[in-house]
């Protein structure tokens, strides 16, 4: 009994653990000199390989839903169920022309999707991706995240400008504009979290939620300032990545690509990659910031691999981020920047008051009630005060009549 | 104004998205090369001559008039007469085309030849799947190609061509008549049998040239 | 040290150069973003994880962008056809010299309190570069938490009056944006 017993455990701790075992049985056959290095390098090699394969996936799977959301089909016809369909995108992308408008900074031309799409992939380096998955457990974590996601604005300006054409530029500058607004609600509805969690290490955020009254996990989200603040953190990480209904920089109606406007070919599909990088990357940091990241949703499923805790949960934000593209219209521009600073920053400063008063009331019923309060009336209030200059009506043109 | 707005847009489109697997009248995609529609009556692409009979040469209803020609917007048309003369189905003798094109990269599908021919021997075609490798000698269509029969002309257009047939034998029958009454009068009064003969001809190309109101009008 | 200091000092060193020599200037704003790179790097090589990350989050992330913005929604944003320098070299040199001699100084200075000279100021010759250098020896390790148990603690008072000062910033910038609104009007 006992043999079996621990025999399924075993089996359980070996599931759980495989890439890490995986990864220490391919490096043991280097000298161990190189062993350091040469395990970085798998990880990387493992990071760098991994989320292109799933930015291939997503692209289908999101031309699919978007199909079905619109009573359509979808790609079908390249493979079973249409899913070679990235395969033959890939293909066409790598054997398209690259040009180069005739009076761009070539240079700058260049660099700029590479800045992008490198930015991006820095910022899996710190996010968990299971129990002990992590390329590097910094003690900065969460810090070195977003230094490296406010590289890519830079990246965007860079694509923009060396382009030489207007739309390319007003795309970048639009981008540059939302990304500004919208990365201090970003940094501040995170900075909740470090505040409970007391650690700006990304594992140490995780471990923190990884525990369970009745079956039930501690996640932040589960908590009245966790839910405010994934909301704002949602709400500003579309934003960020430029995903609809924020999706002014590549405005298709008005700005033809917006700032990849000029891009063809590989540099064009280098741009798409790191949008949908992107994506995934602030997916993960959102469920290792609030959805307890690889911890299993109920304490009698911890079994399970911790891993495939992970990428459920960050597959569910992709489907969430494709069923908001299906479903709302973009944004104004002065919508947008409104949204930004009327509502998402008050919310998220107000969350960091509700946040401290959560900690300084100790354990008890009143915190629940004091602090869910405080966030719905400031939300009913906000939402009110946002809706009293609104006045709906036949709409007049100016200049139309 | 507290984003319910937002959740009931959501709660559509997750009830299109499920929807879309479970009820087949939801997803009304037509998977075009496998499956098809059937085509519609009132569908109109290019022209096509139509013509009656089994040899297209004789049968050809048109008779080089060059209205269509004339009338084509964007000149798409381009018509050339012949010298001689051949009869038509009421047995007079007309011109008819040696040559006759139709550029359909440059048509525009506006039927306006089909309105203006008097003869009923221009109509338009539902023929879609016209694309080739050859974008200039590929799309300019010639008599060969744009002759099709008036079994044809039913089976894609059977309420058109129903009415085009009903006037045509109307005519035929007017035509016979007044063939019939020559042929009396001619035996009638056989010693003036070239003076009939002559005076025969003028009321038939009558007949011919009044029936274009009347289509016209129908259109 | 040795190898990778001096490769990112030398990116440093090139990305200020570059800043102050290129003739296109969104060119210029672009090496500068390499010099703050660079510093953000030799940051990181002495340990001092929150002073890099902080580098890379407040200059490439904003100071950068800031830059660029001033650059194209200001005139005179077209490459220059003659020459870069202008007219008041001598003034600037000078106050450069100066900037450096004070660094230079209070580096060579504090060397002694130190176990160990860092000597990341050498690098901070690219004029633009205001960054305090971090005062942090490479043996103790002082960790993110360090640093904000210090800011949250001993320093609590200095950091409200900063960030007083910047919202009454923030506040003023908005006022005077209104202002001219309401003028245009």
């Amino acid at each position: 009994m006992t043999a079996t017993a621990s025999f399924a455990r075993s089996i359980i701790e070996t599931s759980d653990q495989i890439f890490v075992l995986l990864k220490q049985w391919l490096v043991s056959f280097l000298p161990a000199a190189w062993q350091p290095a040469a395990g970085v390098v798998l990880c990387v090699a493992a990071i760098v390989g991994l989320f292109p394969a799933l930015f291939a996936l997503t692209t289908v799977l999101e031309r699919k839903g978007l199909g079905r959301i619109q009573n359509r089909i979808g790609p079908n016809r390249v493979g079973p169920l249409g899913l070679l369909q990235p395969l033959a995108d890939g293909i066409k992308s790598l054997t398209k022309e690259d040009i180069v408008p005739a009076r761009a900074d070539w240079a700058v031309h260049f660099l700029a999707p590479l800045v992008l799409v490198v930015a991006v992939f820095m910022g899996f380096a710190v996010v968990p991706m299971g129990r002990n998955l992590v390329l590097v457990d910094m003690d900065a974590g969460l810090l070195f995240y977003f230094a490296m996601g406010a590289s890519t604005e830079l990246a965007i300006f860079m694509a923009g400008w060396s382009s030489r054409n207007k739309y390319s530029l007003l795309g970048a500058m639009r981008a540059v504009a939302q990304m500004i607004s919208y990365e201090v609600a970003l940094l501040l509805s995170t900075v909740v979290v470090v505040m409970m969690a007391g650690s700006l290490s990304l594992t140490k955020i995780v471990a923190a939620q990884n525990q369970y009254t009745w079956g039930l996990p501690h996640w932040y989200i589960f908590t009245p300032w966790g839910l405010a603040g994934f909301l704002m953190y949602a709400i500003a990480t579309t934003a960020e990545t430029n995903r609809s209904p924020f999706d002014l920089p590549e405005g298709e109606s008005e700005l033809v690509a917006g700032y990849h406007t000029e891009y063809s070919g590989f540099k064009f599909a280098l741009f798409f990659l790191g949008e949908y990088l992107a994506m995934f990357s602030v997916s993960g940091l959102g469920a290792t910031l609030f959805l307890g990241g690889w911890s299993a949703p109920f304490s009698f499923l911890t079994w399970v691999p911790s891993w495939i805790w992970f990428f459920s949960k960050l597959m569910l934000s992709i489907f969430v981020f494709i069923w908001l593209r299906g479903t709302l219209p973009r944004l104004r521009q002065d919508q947008l920047m409104n949204f930004a600073w009327k509502f998402v920053l008050p919310m998220t400063l107000l969350n960091l008051l509700v946040a401290g008063l959560w900690r300084f009331m100790g354990e008890g019923w009143e915190r629940w009630v004091l602090c869910t309060a405080i966030l719905v009336v400031a939300y009913v209030v906000m939402g009110r005060m946002g809706m009293r200059r609104e006045h709906f009506g036949p709409r007049s043109y100016r200049y139309a009549e | 104004m507290f984003g319910e707005g937002i959740l009931k847009g959501l709660a559509e489109t997750a009830r299109n998205f499920f929807g879309s697997f479970v009820s087949a009248e939801r997803l009304t995609t037509v998977e075009y090369p496998e499956q098809r529609i059937a085509p519609f009556e009132a569908a109109r692409v290019f022209p096509f001559l139509v013509y009656d009979g089994e040899d297209w040469l004789a049968g050809l209803r048109c008779v080089a008039c060059q209205i269509c020609e004339k009338e084509c917007p964007p000149q798409c048309i381009f018509i050339e007469k012949s010298k001689d003369k051949k009869p038509d189905f009421v047995g007079k003798p007309q011109s008819y085309p040696m040559r006759f094109e139709i550029d359909i990269s440059v048509c525009m599908s506006c039927q306006i030849c089909v309105e203006v021919c008097p003869f009923e021997a221009i109509k338009m075609d539902t023929a879609f799947e016209l694309s080739t490798g050859d974008r200039f000698g590929g799309l300019l269509l010639n008599l060969t190609q744009l002759a099709k029969p008036n079994a044809y002309y039913r089976q894609i257009h059977p309420t058109g061509a129903a009415e085009v047939d009903a006037r045509m034998a109307e005519e035929m029958a007017k035509a016979e008549a007044k063939a019939k009454t020559a042929t009396d009068a001619a035996a009638k009064a056989a010693a003036d049998a070239a003076a009939t003969k002559a005076a025969d001809a003028t009321p038939a190309a009558g007949d011919a040239s009044q029936s274009r109101p009347d289509e016209e009008s129908r259109r | 040290m040795s190898l990778i200091f001096y490769l990112i000092a030398a990116l440093t060193v090139a990305g200020g150069l570059a800043a102050v020599l290129l003739k296109n200037t969104v060119h210029c704003a672009l090496a500068l973003t390499v010099a703050f790179a660079g510093l953000a790097l030799l940051f990181l090589n002495l340990d001092a994880q929150f002073a890099g990350f902080a580098q890379i989050l407040v200059y490439i992330g904003a100071v950068a962008i800031l830059v660029v913005f001033a650059i194209l929604l200001t005139k005179g944003s077209e490459t220059p056809q003659g020459g870069v320098f202008s007219r008041t070299w001598l003034v600037g040199l000078t106050a450069a010299a100066a900037v450096f001699a004070v660094l230079g100084w209070a580096v060579i200075a504090s060397a002694p309190l130190l176990p160990k000279a860092a000597t990341p100021a050498t690098a901070a010759t690219s004029a633009m570069v205001v960054t305090p250098a971090p005062a942090v020896p490479p043996a103790p390790a002082v960790t993110v938490e360090q640093i904000g148990r210090a800011l949250a603690g001993r320093y609590v008072l200095p950091l409200e009056i900063v960030a007083v000062l910047l919202t009454a910033a923030l506040i003023g910038a908005v006022i005077v944006a209104m202002h001219e609104k309401e003028e245009a009007k």
